[in-house]
This record gives C-alpha cells, structure tokens and sequence, in this order.
C-alpha cells in the first residue's frame, strides 16, 4: 500500500514538474532570449498574531528580494476564506508557484486542486495540512518538532558532562522534570518523542531519569502552577527542567525562585523556540538554553522553489536549520533576535 | 454536641464536608501535603499555602459570580474580562526591560479595575436596561474581550519587568503570606459586613426569586441587577491584577482561560441554585478552594496529562453526589432496604435451620 502511495505521489510530482517545465518553455518561448526571467510567487501569510510570525513575514518578503523573485504578498488576518480567495487570485494571476502558511489544517482540498489543475505547483510554509490528497502540494517546509526534542537532550548530556555536575539528591542519575505541551498537539507530542528517543539511544541514557512529566499547556501561568507541584514533590531532587516552550520555562523559574532555589544553577533549565524574554533570562542567569524554533523559513522557501520551477526533484519535506542557544552566547545573540 | 448538630444542618455543612474529604484524602496519599515551612526570607512554604494563593482570583471571581447567580443571571464574561484588565495594567505600566514603570503602578492598578468595571456595567446595561438573556448578553463579551486584550497588547506577552508590580500576588517585604490572600480576604469580609449590615443580599435574593414580586414590593430591580454584573466586573478586574501579577505578564490569550466555568462551578458547588434565589458567599468562597484543592491534588499525585480531564470530571461528578440531596435520600432508602432484607433472609434461614432439627 504505502508502495503504491509513494509511486503515485512521484509520478504525480513528475507531471506536475513537468507542467512547470512546459509552462516555462512556452513562456521563454515568447520572449525573445530566455534566461533572465522573474519568477513571480504567490504567498499567503496567517497574519500578524505573534513577534515569531512577523519574524517568519520579514523573512520570507526579504528572502525573495535577495533571490530577485517577485513576491506577490496577502495577509489573510487569521481568517482561512481570505486565503482561500488569495490562492484563487493568484491562480487568476497565473503566478508561477504559490506557496501559504495554513492557518488550520483541513479544508484546503478544494482550492489546491484548482491550483493543480492550473498547473501551479504548492509548497506548504510552517504548519501542516491534511489532505486526501498529498499530491496536490509539492513541499512542505517547516519546523522538526523530533529534531528539537532530541537537541535539547543532546545539550543537557553534553553540558552534565562538561559542566561535571553531580546529581543534587547524591544519587547516580540526574533527575529531570518536563513540562509538557497542550495535551494531543502535535508539537507537544513530536518534542516529547524527540527528546525520549534521543534519550533511549544515548550511551548516557542510564544516568538520566525522568521524574514526572506533566502538561503546562504551553502557558506561563500553568508552567508556575506545575512547576511548583513539582517542586513540592520533589525539590531536592530535580537536577534538570525540560520546558516544551520558554513560556513556561519562564514561568516555572518564577516558581523556583519562590522555592529559594537558584533556577539555572541549582536546576538546569533548557526550552524550546527561543523568544526574547528566554535570552533576557539566559543573561540574568536564571536559565541555561533554548532549542530554537526557526520562523526564518523564507530562504529555505526561495531555494526550494527555484528547485522546483527548474524541474529538480525536491524532498516531500524540507527542513529549516535550527539552532541551539546556550547561556553563554545569549547576550551576544539577544541583539539579532528577530522575534 | 447542639453545635455539631447546628452545623449539620447550616448551608456550609456539604460544602465544607466535600472539601474536609478531599484535604484527608491528600493527608494520606500525598507526601507532606500538611508540611509548612518557612522560608529563609521568612515567607511561608508549602502546598497549603500553594492552593490559598491559587485559589484567591478563583474566590473573588466566585464572589461576584454568587450575586449574578443569586439574581438568576450568568456572567460567562469574566475570564475574557480577567484578559482585559490584565492587559491594561501590563501595557500601562509597560514592559521596559530597565524595570522602569511608564506610569505609577496605582494608577495603572486603579484603571484596570475601572476597566473591569466598565465591562461589568456593559453587562449589567444588557441585561437590566435591555433585557437581553444573561447568557446572550455576557458572550458578547466573552469572546469579543480577548480580542480587545490583544489589540492592547499587540498580539504579544508582554512582561513586566517592574519590581513592585510583583506584590500584588507575591510577598510584601516581612510579610509571611502573598498578598494577593489578603486581597481576597478583604474582599471576602467586604462582602460579609455588607450583608451582614445592610439589606443588599435580601434585594438581591427577592429578584432572583421574583423579580414582579419585588418590583411590586419597591426595590427597584433594574438597578439591583445593574449593580450585581458591575460588581461582578469589580471582582474580574481585580482578578486580573492578580493573575496577571503571578506571571509578571499580560497573556491576552490564556490569562483567565475557562475560568468563568470553574467560577460557576464553585458557586454551585458552594450551595447556589443557579436557577437564582437563595446564595451562600461562604459556600461560594469554599467552592473556589475545593477546585484548587483538586487541581493541586492532580499535579501532587502525578496524573498523566492525558487522563487529567477525566479524573478531574470524575472527582467534580462526586463531590456533586456527596452534596446532592437526592443522591443522600437514595443512598439512605438503599440501606435501609438492604438491611431490611437481610434481616429477612436471615429469618429465612433461622427458620429452615429450625425447621430441620
């Protein structure tokens, strides 16, 4: 079955690389010498809801500067009826690829069949989509949930060690406590993954356990409230926080502090996606690093269509680089934060 | 023995009952519940103190709730409310890395509560001028606030870097307690003297049960139930002081998330028929409590995040079946037929046993 999948989806990819490849000819063939041609984007951003997205806008609206490829640029204000509608004008336009960050999953497969149909290839930007029909995009760049989680073990291991950072109960093993994501999200669910797998495979994995795991919701306040549980439970004991976001990272150092603990010596503290008020804590000393999660997706996005307007073969998901920012460079760092 | 028997019959008696069982409950399972340390820089330390000092926006949002509730009304506004106020102060006060507040705190505090005020009265116009179903008229608010929070903040967290905005849900200097319980407190016993002293909780409960009946009897109605959602807006607004100083942050998206529910929850939980009419503050104000007490209880036992829900829901569905009359007067006709029969089937084989010497 999943054979069959696959051999569907590629020679689907194959006609629509080779539409592209048409379509191309015939309009190097209306010009008089090819060659120097524009390429003209369709993107349809969610909005302006956070610092990280307006990061993820700039990028993109920058990198298709850089890359001399005309940006035709929608803002649906968080509402999928006016992406809807700016895919259709840009289909309407006849733009050589359109690409849009889906503000919710479902509901696409109307619209991507008609931009198929006009033989526009689709790259997905950010968040996924679900359709009945994954043949109907032609790349998905975005963020690796499972890469983050196991950097951030891949940080804690090294630090331990280098650090020589012995576990505060005189154990053997370090204790580690994680604040978890909303139930059931997606993002929740692959960090935790991550960050387990990376752990199971570790040489180091004996010396590490994980002492209770438990949702903050992706908030500050539930991140404090949690984390003060866990330190009732458990306070001479935690070596290490895991937060699945820095919001609740920085919620959870407020609550250790009011414990009378130092956050960031006597518990290491590492989260992901790497927002500005982490690096602040970072300089304070009160944490120890972020796993980033990359919103710069828009050279990514130029190289990959340019990829895929000339006719080469693009991964079905293509990855942004992400970084890992320990305490040390934060101060340097904090300054070229974009989000 | 005239006192307990006083007791068992008082409005508090299930309430207290329901949450005395919950709080032994968490003396026998979990490790140092009852444990109150003191800091070294003399604050008080422990999980007692941890469910007081969650509980306090809880209990003064139940305050106001109570009132609403009492008048028949429903106020499902106030967690978007909680949004707003919380926006208001932070943005005001501003969240300048320096630590340096763009306006005095008072002000940005005293405006906050306005604001809260203000929503409240927008409530209290609907439904006392207007007529519009509390329900209706209170969602209007619920789901445009959040909006209107994060037009304030632009979409963004903001921190606030501020030191003294800290006191507001966090310690005074020599101060044993948070002082976010000694708002509720103050607000609590507010209320007690003003029921206590004046006629406002009889006004109160004669709308709730007919307001033509009271009309005729001269209170003047539309005013009573103006005043019970601008009080309601009061309570939001200071919950939002306090939420949002817990976090040092305006969260336009989570501050006071589903916290209208659990403020409903704890009125009925504290004895308030929400069919309005009679009410109980106190019930109320330990209905709040017994939430937090679960939810603290939750995390303290380890409760994997994806059963948490349901064990919750469970534990309200039972806590709801220990102060339910019904359930009670079941309860008692099931003993007592269950000892009844026994009784028979025990004749039953007395007498064979007889019957076969």
């Amino acid at each position: 079955m999943k054979k069959l999948i696959a051999l569907l989806l590629a020679s689907v990819m194959m006609i629509v690389a080779a539409g592209c490849g048409g379509g191309e000819q015939a309009k190097d063939n209306g010009k008089s010498a090819g060659g120097d041609k524009k390429i003209t984007m369709g993107f349809s951003q969610i909005g302006a809801e956070s610092e990280w997205r307006t990061a993820n806008t700039e990028s993109i609206k920058k990198a298709a500067e850089e890359a001399g490829i005309n940006l035709q640029f929608s803002d649906a204000q968080q509402k999928q009826e006016n992406q809807i509608k700016a895919i259709r004008s840009f289909i309407a336009q006849g733009v050589d690829i359109i690409a849009f960050v889906p503000i919710v999953e479902t509901g696409w497969d109307t619209v991507l069949k008609e931009a198929k149909d006009a033989k526009i290839p689709v790259v997905v930007v950010d968040r996924d989509v679900k359709l009945a029909d994954d043949s109907l995009y032609v790349a998905k760049i975005g963020t690796d949930s499972v890469k983050e989680g196991n950097n951030v073990f891949k940080w804690i291991d090294e630090y331990m060690t280098k650090e020589k950072k012995t576990p505060r109960d005189g154990g053997s093993q370090y204790n580690v406590v994680v604040l978890e994501g909303t139930v059931g999200s997606s993002v929740a669910i692959r960090r935790q993954e991550g960050f387990k797998d990376a752990m199971a495979k570790s040489p180091n994995a004996s010396k590490y356990n994980i002492l209770a795991s438990q949702t903050g919701e992706f908030t500050r306040q539930k991140g404090q409230e949690v984390m003060e549980s866990f330190l009732k439970s458990y306070g001479p004991k935690i070596d290490i926080l895991f937060a699945h976001n820095d919001d609740m990272a920085l919620g959870a150092i407020q609550a250790i502090e009011k414990a009378g603990l130092k956050p960031g010596k006597d518990i290491t503290i590492i989260s992901i996606d790497g927002v500005k008020g982490m690096f602040q804590a970072m300089i304070e000393g009160k944490a120890n690093c972020t796993v980033e999660c990359n919103p710069l997706q828009g050279k990514l996005l130029m190289e990959t269509a340019k990829k895929i307007l000339a006719g080469e073969k693009v991964d079905k998901l293509v990855y942004v680089d992400e970084g890992v920012f320990p305490a040390d460079v934060a101060e340097k760092t904090l300054p070229e934060r974009k989000y | 023995m005239d006192m307990l028997k006083k007791f068992s019959g008082s409005s508090l008696f299930l309430p207290v009952v329901a949450l005395t069982v919950l709080l032994i409950f968490n003396t026998l399972f979990v490790d140092g519940f009852l444990t109150i340390q003191m800091t070294e820089d003399g604050h008080l330390y422990g999980r007692l103190i941890d469910i007081l000092n969650r509980s306090c926006s809880l209990i003064i949002l139940a305050l106001g709730m109570t009132f609403v509730i009492a008048t028949s009304g429903i106020d499902i506004s106030v967690g978007a409310v909680v949004a707003i106020s919380a926006a208001v102060v932070c943005t005001l006060i501003g969240g300048r890395g320096d630590g340096v507040a763009q306006m005095p705190m008072t002000l940005a505090v005293l405006a906050a509560v306005g604001v809260g005020v203000l929503c409240g009265m927008w409530n209290g116009l609907l439904v006392a001028k207007f007529k519009i179903q509390a329900v209706v008229a209170t969602l209007i608010l619920m789901t445009a606030g959040r909006g209107i929070a994060q037009l304030m903040t632009e979409g963004q967290i903001i921190t606030v870097y501020y030191k003294p905005f800290e006191y507001i849900a966090g310690f005074l200097p020599s101060m044993p307690l948070p002082t976010n319980i000694f708002i509720a407190l103050a607000m609590v016993l507010l209320v007690a003297i003003l029921m206590k002293k004046t006629s406002i909780g009889l006004f109160v409960q004669s709308v709730g049960i007919n307001p033509t009946a009271a009309r005729y009897a001269g209170i003047n109605v539309t005013m009573v139930i103006f005043l019970v959602y601008a009080f309601s807006g009061l309570c939001a607004g200071v919950s939002g002081l306090i939420e949002s100083s817990l976090i040092r942050a305006a969260d336009a998206n989570n501050a006071g998330l589903n916290m209208e529910m659990d403020a409903i929850l704890a009125v009925a939980l504290g004895g308030t028929l929400l069919s309005g009419g009679k009410f109980y503050v106190g019930g109320s104000v330990i209905g709040a409590i017994t939430i937090q007490t679960l939810t603290t209880t939750m995390y303290a036992l380890g409760v994997s995040a994806d059963q948490l829900p349901v064990v919750k829901a469970a534990a309200v569905i039972i806590i709801c079946l220990i102060q339910s009359k019904k359930a009670q007067e079941m309860f008692d006709r099931w003993k007592a037929s269950r000892h009844s029969q026994q009784k028979n089937d025990n004749k039953a084989i007395l007498g064979k046993a007889v019957k076969q010497l």
